[in-house]
């Protein structure tokens, strides 16, 4: 009896498992879909749900006719330009917050964190004429100079290197190990983990960000995928496949990333309830 | 006296690589944080023109706003967001409760929960709006379920559209509240509830009963989470509708954003934006010392 109690209780709980798992893949599933359709109509009511037959040339015009290589380059340079960047600062920020004694430490990280409350509709219309004053804009470093700091990478990385016992620095320093060399030899490699985290989940947030961008760049061929789709999408009569090959393109890579660093995108949100 | 030496020039070298490293980072966040923070204040009592002259004008836009049935409109719409999502966001407890489970296959499910957050939100956004066409998916689904006769306009009723794109922020937003809870759960021991089992509580009461109030500070933190979320909400908006048909679906960062750069009123707007800072910011203060756990107290933990 209990027997089959609990084997209901797991034909149960696959049950709602695996609805669910439909609910959050089948718009996936649906675009590649028309992505892969060809011949037919678009419009086609109602829809098949397998494709037939399946073919890449939605694929192979998207990219020529729809300029796909120059938005995939662009969304390159910028995540992997503005992941560098927010990493490299964070750890430039976050080491002497967690290891070293100075004057105004409580202060300046209290200033640090403080902004978090300030969404980011306050700052845009200022940071853009900031930006036109500085001749930034429709620049690359424009974009990725104004969000460069980012302050959950300045928490994340503290709290990694607050982790490291204190003997690490002080056999260093007995060595004749200076400063800089203790910073970037001997703590940095010990938050490797913590980079990775942070590392994926900015190259997530740049691939995702979409607000900035389309106001920072007024020439469309500097536009990252992510507002080179709505361009496309609300600007021309794009063949609705063509789209539809651009956006599979445009997430593929992000699905990808996150099946190899599973275990870092987690972490960088299960650290976020400390944060 | 050699010691003491070396110490005093030990925390000099300190001093100075302390405050070198801290110079960029916090000059960067003067300068596109705080700056914006004061300088935009300032604008919102300004008419602001980027080439000709700016006018100082009161409260000017201000009044106006007030005065301005679209500024309500944004207001009513936001302040919608904020009821509807968060609540139904809470569902995430569920599903972290089962991928939870002890059984085969919960690795794989976990990843397909979790998909939709990592994917960028204007690709989901046009996909969606794809999907809620008049002869898109989901009226096939509903029309072959036999739950609706004719095919909704989603998008295009100004009484639907709204609720569509929020079905949108709930279903993209699941699996990031999926994976905080499932941390909470893996936190408390299982014997809690295989006491409970083995006492004869049912699932429901263990659920209820035990599951939930330990969950409270993860409840707290989503919570507060998803109703910034809500707040902010643009991305699939503006990919969707971009704040229409008629206003239908502007909510207060699109107002901001439509009068900064489609109309460049740039003094008018930063007043949106002041006033909406001020709601988010005393809603955020609000939160953290209501809930005490989490939140600003436990970062000098």
């Amino acid at each position: 009896m209990a027997k089959r109690a609990k084997v209901m209780r797991r034909i149960v709980i696959y049950v709602f498992l695996v609805t669910l798992s439909i609910f959050t893949v089948w718009p996936f599933y649906w675009i590649a879909k028309t992505s892969l359709e060809v011949g037919k109509n678009v419009y086609k009511y109602p829809p098949d749900l397998i494709p037939h037959p399946v073919s890449i040339e939605n694929y192979t015009g998207a990219w020529r006719t729809l300029n796909l290589g120059r938005y995939y380059l662009n969304s390159i340079i910028i995540a992997s330009a503005g992941t560098f960047v927010n990493v490299l600062l964070s750890l430039m920020a976050a080491y002497p917050l967690a290891r070293m004694e100075f004057k105004g430490k409580k202060i300046l990280f209290f200033l640090i964190l403080l902004p978090m409350l300030v969404p980011v509709q306050g700052t845009i219309i200022v940071n853009y004429i900031t930006l036109k004053r500085l001749h930034l804009l429709n620049t690359y470093s424009g974009l990725i100079i104004s969000q460069a700091v980012t302050i959950f990478g300045i928490f994340l990385m503290r709290q990694a290197y607050l982790g490291i016992p204190k003997s690490f620095e002080d056999a260093a320093r007995v060595d004749g190990a200076g400063e800089l060399y203790i910073w970037w030899k001997i703590m940095t490699p010990l938050v490797k983990p913590t980079i990775a985290t942070l590392a994926t989940f900015q190259v997530i947030t740049w691939w995702d960000n979409f607000l900035w961008p389309m106001i920072v760049f007024s020439d469309s061929n500097k536009y990252p995928l992510s507002v080179a789709l709505v361009y496309l999408n609300s600007t021309f009569q794009v063949n609705f496949r063509y789209t539809a090959a651009g956006i599979v393109l445009a997430i593929l890579p992000m699905i990808i990333l996150f099946l190899f660093m599973q275990k870092y995108i987690v972490n960088a949100i299960a650290g976020g309830v400390k944060y | 006296m050699k010691r003491k030496s070396y110490h005093r020039s030990l925390k000099m070298r300190q001093h100075v690589l302390a405050y070198s490293f801290l110079l960029i980072p916090l000059a960067l966040m003067v300068l596109f944080i705080y700056y914006p923070m004061i300088f935009g204040v300032r604008l919102s009592f300004y008419d602001y023109n980027m080439l000709g002259k700016s006018v100082f004008v009161g409260f000017g836009n201000f009044r106006e706003l007030f005065s301005d049935p679209y500024f309500w409109n944004a207001l009513k719409n936001s302040l919608l967001y904020l009821l509807v999502v968060p609540p139904l966001q809470m569902i995430s407890i569920l599903l972290a409760v089962l991928v939870n489970q002890a059984i085969k296959g919960r690795t794989v499910f976990r990843i397909l929960l979790f998909i939709p957050v990592v994917t960028p939100i204007t690709a989901v956004a046009i996909t969606w709006q794809w999907l809620f066409k008049e002869r898109g998916f989901v009226n096939f689904l509903l029309q072959s379920l036999r739950v609706v006769s004719d095919p909704i306009p989603f998008l295009v009723d100004p009484k639907v559209a709204l609720f569509a794109i929020m079905f949108v922020t709930m279903w993209k937003g699941l699996g990031y509240y999926m994976v905080i809870y499932l941390a909470g759960l893996q936190g408390i021991p299982q014997e809690f509830m295989e006491a409970a089992r083995i006492d004869g509580a049912s699932e429901s009461q263990v659920f209820f009963r035990i599951t939930i109030p330990l969950l409270k500070p993860y409840i707290m933190f989503c919570s507060i989470m998803s109703s910034i979320a809500a707040l902010n909400v643009f991305g699939e908006i503006f990919a969707m509708t971009k704040g229409g048909p008629n206003h239908a679906t502007e909510t207060m960062a699109l107002f901001i954003y439509n009068k900064a750069f489609e109309y460049f009123r740039f003094g008018y707007s930063s007043a949106a934006a002041v006033i909406f800072s001020f709601i988010m910011i005393a809603f955020t203060i609000f939160n953290l010392f209501i809930f005490k756990e989490g939140g600003i107290k436990s970062y000098y933990g």
